[in-house]
């Protein structure tokens, strides 16, 4: 017997879900998209957030929201350093496509093993009062463990949108991604814009991370699982696409959210990579596509 | 091919002082490390068929050579196989996901296919997990067989590992020096360019994919045995991937002995490491000597000693 409350929940779940995922990818959509650098570390980054948010909850009771917030401009610097390191070390140099990837991987496995040997290998979770209550809407319960994770990515979204779209800086970003040699000629630093481009992508990681803490348990390798979903996202929405981001984060997450109700959560896994490969296969500029 | 045969000689020697060095017995720790340096040897040579001669970035090493283990643990248990059989065995499994993910060049270079490369170990390692049969995600115990030559295992392990990396290290001599390397090393700076003289790209794509898979699930066939106890998350640790890239990177990409320089010095730095410090430390050391290398000397230390040589 097919359950449609079952559907509806796994379907709201799912959105829910999708939601924070954009949360998660803005960043690389930022990075890779616009900017086309191969960023792989970024889910360390995230994960870097996590335990920001988890340390200064467990020390002081700081909410983890807060600190994924106030930690942003602490982030944004550290993107800006690793920008200028790769840019000195790759992209003036031109071999920034397989050097530079090498140094991301390397980058991402620096920070996971620093995490596991300054933290363990235990899962961490924080956990909030406003964060363990829950609503019910004619069966389909809503957790807002993953309704406040939700919205903040959708306003992730919306401010990146706007941000991109209206104003100066905004603007440069995405002119640098169509052509730098113009924005050279126009009087503006391609390598000024891109250094904060890349500063606004990792600083939205520690936002990211926050969430992802208050939603389920991390480990330092927990970072490996979203390599696939934030390609398979950046890649499904079109390349640099915000609103594609966030359209293919939902679709996602009710994928993945289907899988896991219907076949079993082991499996929701491999969802990212199949959408990463059919995406790819079938329309490789995504829905949003340029 | 004029050096073909010497090169063949030296290789048998090699061997041979690996069986002489198996009949003296010294302290069993030395063939213990000794195994998983050669296993490197083997791991960054054959990553290097793919990564350094061709140019595609593979990040899923793990899924290569876990598949190898990994049908090496369903022969022990169906068919109390042999050793070569299941080093064949899984060399020829792994080879076939080689060649799916040459298909997979098609659609995927650059960035995509390395992330597709990651990805695709992620995919395996879950379905690994859920495959009750070869221990799941709680991990099987493997009982060595008795009787072995050199009258210990471990020993003898080390005498195969050595064979194995003589192989290899041999296989990619020869594609370095065969028309095949000339020509992945033109699809590798120019993949259009390479097609439209007329290199055949994909045919050399595919060989390079198999080749390496075939290699990696050949290093990883003997693990079972190796560490009698295998679960998921040893197979398919993200360490191999990060090794596999790292060594031919600190050794040189262009030839084949920059992989075995690069195994050699990082392989043995770690086993001294694993004792002396700890275990994730010299992981440590890993990343930063690889993030390090590509930043200041990104054509190894054979680059480093051709640009002493000019000067």
């Amino acid at each position: 017997m097919f359950s449609w409350d079952l559907l509806a929940n796994a379907v709201v779940a799912g959105l829910l879900l999708g939601g924070f995922y954009a949360a998660v990818s803005l960043g690389i959509s930022l990075i890779f998209g616009l900017l086309d650098i191969a960023n792989i570390a970024q889910p360390a980054f995230v994960i870097v957030g996590s335990y920001a948010a988890y340390v200064l909850h467990d020390a002081y009771g700081f909410d983890p929201i807060l600190t994924g917030i106030l930690l942003t401009p602490v982030f944004y610097l550290l993107g800006a350093l690793v920008y200028r390191i790769y840019y000195a070390s790759f992209e003036r140099r031109g071999d920034e496509a397989l050097r530079g990837l090498v140094f991301f991987f390397g980058l991402l496995f620096i920070i996971e093993v620093s995490l596991s040997i300054k933290y363990g290998v235990d899962y961490r979770l924080v956990q909030t009062g406003y964060l363990s209550r829950s609503i019910d809407l004619g069966g389909v319960g809503i957790a807002f463990r993953y309704l406040v994770p939700c919205l903040i990515g959708v306003a992730m979204t919306a401010a990146l949108y706007l941000f991109l779209g209206r104003t100066f800086y905004g603007r440069a970003i995405m002119a640098v991604s169509q052509d730098q040699a113009a924005l050279r000629l126009m009087g503006a630093d391609p390598i000024h814009i891109k250094t904060i481009a890349f500063g606004i992508g990792i600083a939205a990681a520690s936002l990211a991370g926050a969430l992802l803490i208050s939603i389920a348990p991390v480990i330092p390798s927990t970072d490996r699982d979203y390599i696939g979903r934030m390609f398979a996202i950046t890649v499904l929405g079109g390349m640099g696409s915000i609103a594609g981001t966030l359209v293919a984060a939902m679709i996602l997450g009710v994928v993945e959210s289907l899988m896991a109700t219907f076949f079993g959560p082991s499996w929701s896994l491999a969802v990212s990579f199949g959408i990463l490969l059919a995406a790819l296969a079938v329309r490789p500029a995504g829905l949003f596509g340029r | 091919m004029g050096r073909t045969v010497p090169a063949l000689l030296v290789g048998l020697a090699v061997i041979a002082a690996g069986i002489v060095l198996a009949l003296v017995r010294v302290n069993p720790y030395f063939y213990f490390a000794g195994y998983v340096i050669l296993q490197f040897v083997v791991i960054a040579t054959a990553w290097n068929i793919l990564g350094g001669y061709g140019g595609y970035v593979n990040f899923g090493t793990p899924a290569f050579f876990a598949l190898g283990a990994y049908t090496a643990v369903v022969l022990i248990r169906s068919l109390k196989a042999p050793l070569p059989v299941l080093i064949v065995a899984g060399g020829l499994v792994a080879a076939l996901l080689g060649l799916g993910i040459g298909y997979l060049t098609l659609r995927l270079r650059g960035v995509f296919f390395s992330i597709a490369t990651l990805a695709l170990s992620v995919v395996l390692q879950t379905i690994i997990m859920n495959w009750e049969y070869v221990g799941g995600s709680r991990g099987l115990s493997i009982l060595r067989p008795s009787g072995p030559p050199f009258g210990n295992y471990g020993v003898f392990l080390f005498t195969v590992m050595l064979g194995l990396a003589v192989v290899a290290v041999m296989t990619a001599r020869f594609i370095e020096r065969s028309w095949i390397g000339r020509g992945l090393a033109a699809l590798r700076d120019n993949e259009e360019a390479a097609e439209c003289m007329g290199v055949p790209t994909l045919r050399l794509k595919l060989f390079a994919t198999t080749v390496s898979g075939f290699l990696l699930g050949v290093a990883g066939a003997p693990f079972p045995y190796y560490v009698t106890f295998i679960e998921p998350n040893s197979a398919f640790a993200l360490d191999y991937a990060v090794n596999a890239l790292a060594m031919p990177m600190i050794g040189g990409t262009t030839s084949w002995i920059g992989p075995i320089i690069g195994a050699v010095l990082l392989g043995t730095a770690q086993q001294v490491a694993i004792v002396t410090i700890s275990s994730e430390l010299n992981l440590l050391i890993v990343g930063v000597v690889l993030v390090g290398f590509v930043v200041v000397a990104p054509e190894g230390i054979l680059g480093l000693v051709r640009r002493l040589r000019t000067r």
